[in-house]
């Protein structure tokens, strides 16, 4: 791979001086890794293999281990076909990604662009736009309610309706991806803030003299130039629709018109029924569709990371 | 959400920034009119959590939320009390605290050695902690689930006799979960200390750990700090797996225990006006205090150091 060679040119000069470590030097640097390697694999790695695993099999999750019984694709089959929330629940995630991309992340863009003007108070607009950020999703929900409430909140009573926004499987959907969408466009400005403090003066200054307007500079010259971050922000979005759930769980733990991955996962293990084998296929699920974007993540950022 | 970015290199001091081409004044008040509006919009539902948490029920509930009146604190008094915020708040202590120091503290090990030396294995390292951090919590939800009740823990450690509803199982999945973030940051920010600094300390005969703890860790402080900052408001606010893995409602953390508190205060919304604030008050601190390292926590990964 490329990427190996290029990793081997830059260690050239250090290796050289590397000196053979003393033995107590390699027992501390081993470990340095190994506790925390232990910690990762062992919490996180380990337990998404058995997720897989678990997914061909059947089990109640009460018996001891040998009570488990192999059983193939059955799992898979059963909810593709004959588990009812899963497809709405499908329906939701891929919602709630297009809703992200096509809401919040193009307005946290757009509040990115306009701020990085450096105008008069910018500090204080963005101070105001990135609070929600730190509000933790539940909490979100919460305050949220006291807007959507169906007899006391505000916007009933603005809009003279007898509204359950929460409760409405018509509605709450859109009620709940709005209230992300308020803490979600203050992350993504964050990030392209960033991003744009770090694109070189001097392009805009070529691309002025040229006579090119400020939104022709900004598509044509600044945006491919921050394609790392666009790309990364993308991410970004679909691991967070992917891995949406506190909000929805705070609301009525994904039942009726809130159904989401996430959530039909968690039921079916702290559930009333807990069926492991079931609850495993979807986990498996969403790690197959994660690992890809994951994969992308990585690529985007140990590429930026080696030059 | 525990994700960074990559960008170039930071633009340099930018005084010769507004030095463009010159600009009407009608389009930029118009720009300001429109960032006044969005702003006030967006800070509108916590400000209304607060303004209603300060007003009475039997206030409300006769004049309606549009009304001005009826101003009280007793709201926090009893919110306080019935949803049982001491011990929340406690919990969210005993559970955010270690965390914290433990993630910072093996990461910058790990992160030590992937920027001090050139191991064959430090890219596969560095991917294998990344990508655990993204990958989807509830997907790892049955086995750690199974896991947690298998491992038993001695009576004084946990009253649940086992790892599933003690502090301690939270705190490790915790700490397994922000590992792959501080470590990428910390290990970029570590390669902009100069070699020449490790040279002269192997000289001097500093032993690796000498190296890391008193050249390298106080370097880093700026990159600690904004991370402390980060990860405190990310622990705090973790609503995940302290819902799943704690049942024991006198143990949950106070974001996990928002879950209960609906019920508790049923439709009395100025009561929980009170109690959202004050679960918001941590972080709320901590942002406007903290902002900077908030900040540059968020976007570390972005500068390199």
């Amino acid at each position: 791979m490329t990427s190996d060679t290029r990793a081997a040119r830059r260690a050239l000069p250090r290796t050289r001086r590397q000196r053979k470590l003393a033995p107590r030097d390699r027992v501390v640097v081993t470990l340095m890794v190994v506790i925390p390697a232990l910690l990762v694999i062992g919490l996180v790695w380990l337990p998404a293999i058995g997720s897989v695993l678990l997914s061909f099999t059947s089990w109640n999750g009460i018996g001891s281990l040998d009570r488990i019984k192999v059983v193939g694709v059955d799992n898979y089959v059963d909810i593709a076909t004959i588990y009812p929330p899963f497809w709405p629940a499908v329906q939701h995630n891929v919602l709630w990604l297009a809703f992200l991309i096509v809401g919040p992340t193009l307005l946290g863009v757009l509040f990115a662009v306009l701020l990085d003007k450096e105008l008069k108070g910018s500090r204080i607009y963005q101070t105001a736009l990135y609070m929600p950020v730190v509000l933790s999703l539940a909490l979100v929900g919460f305050i949220w309610q006291l807007l959507y409430s169906r007899d006391q909140g505000l916007l009933n009573a603005v809009l003279g309706t007898q509204i359950d926004w929460y409760g409405d499987p018509d509605v709450n959907l859109w009620a709940v991806l709005f209230a992300t969408g308020w803490r979600h466009t203050g992350y993504i400005m964050l990030l392209y803030l960033a991003g744009l403090k770090g694109v070189d003066p001097s392009l805009r200054e070529a691309a002025a003299i040229d006579g090119s307007g400020e939104v022709s500079t900004f598509f044509r010259i600044i945006l491919p130039v921050m394609r790392p971050i666009n790309l990364i922000v993308i991410v970004v979005v679909v691991i967070e629709s992917l891995r949406a759930f506190d909000l929805v769980w705070i609301v009525n733990q994904g039942r009726n018109g809130l159904e989401i991955i996430a959530a039909l996962v968690t039921a079916n293990v702290v559930g009333e029924a807990s069926r492991i084998g079931f609850g495993s296929a979807m986990a498996t699920i969403m790690l197959l569709i994660s690992s890809v974007f994951i994969t992308i993540y990585l690529r985007v950022v140990m590429r930026e990371d080696r030059t | 959400m525990s994700m960074t970015t990559v960008a170039p290199p930071a633009r340099q001091a930018t005084p010769g920034n507004a030095a463009g081409p010159p600009r009407r004044r009608g389009p930029r008040a118009l720009l300001h009119a429109f960032l006044i509006v969005v702003s006030l919009s967006w800070v509108f539902p916590l400000a209304w959590a607060v303004i209603n948490s300060f007003r009475d029920y039997a206030y409300t509930t006769e004049h309606g939320y549009a009304s001005f009146g009826g101003f009280t604190f007793a709201n926090y008094a009893e919110a306080w009390e019935r949803g049982n915020f001491a011990q929340g708040f406690l919990n969210s202590l005993i559970i955010t605290v270690p965390a914290v120091v433990l993630v910072l503290l093996l990461s910058s090990c790990t992160a030590f050695v992937l920027a001090r030396f050139n191991y064959a294995f430090n890219l596969t390292l560095l991917g294998v902690f990344l990508a655990a951090n993204l990958l989807p919590p509830q997907a790892l939800l049955i086995p750690i689930f199974r896991l947690y009740r298998q491992i038993p823990l001695p009576e004084w450690m946990s009253d649940s006799g086992s790892l599933l509803g003690s502090y301690w199982g939270l705190i490790l999945i915790n700490v397994a979960f922000q590992m792959g973030f501080c470590t990428f940051v910390l290990s970029n920010y570590m390669k902009t200390v100069p070699r020449e600094i490790y040279e002269s300390a192997e000289i001097d005969g500093a032993s690796v750990w000498r190296q890391y703890w008193q050249l390298t860790l106080p370097l880093c402080r700026p990159a600690l700090a904004a991370l402390a900052v980060l990860q405190t408001t990310w622990v705090y606010n973790e609503f995940f797996w302290a819902t799943v893995l704690i049942q024991d409602f006198q143990k949950l953390p106070i974001t996990s225990s928002l879950n209960n508190l609906r019920g508790q205060f049923f439709v009395d919304y100025n009561l929980l006006s009170a109690g959202s604030v004050l679960v918001a008050l941590p972080v709320l601190v901590v942002f406007f205090a903290l902002q900077k390292q908030f900040v540059s926590g968020l976007t570390l990964g972005s500068t390199k150091g």
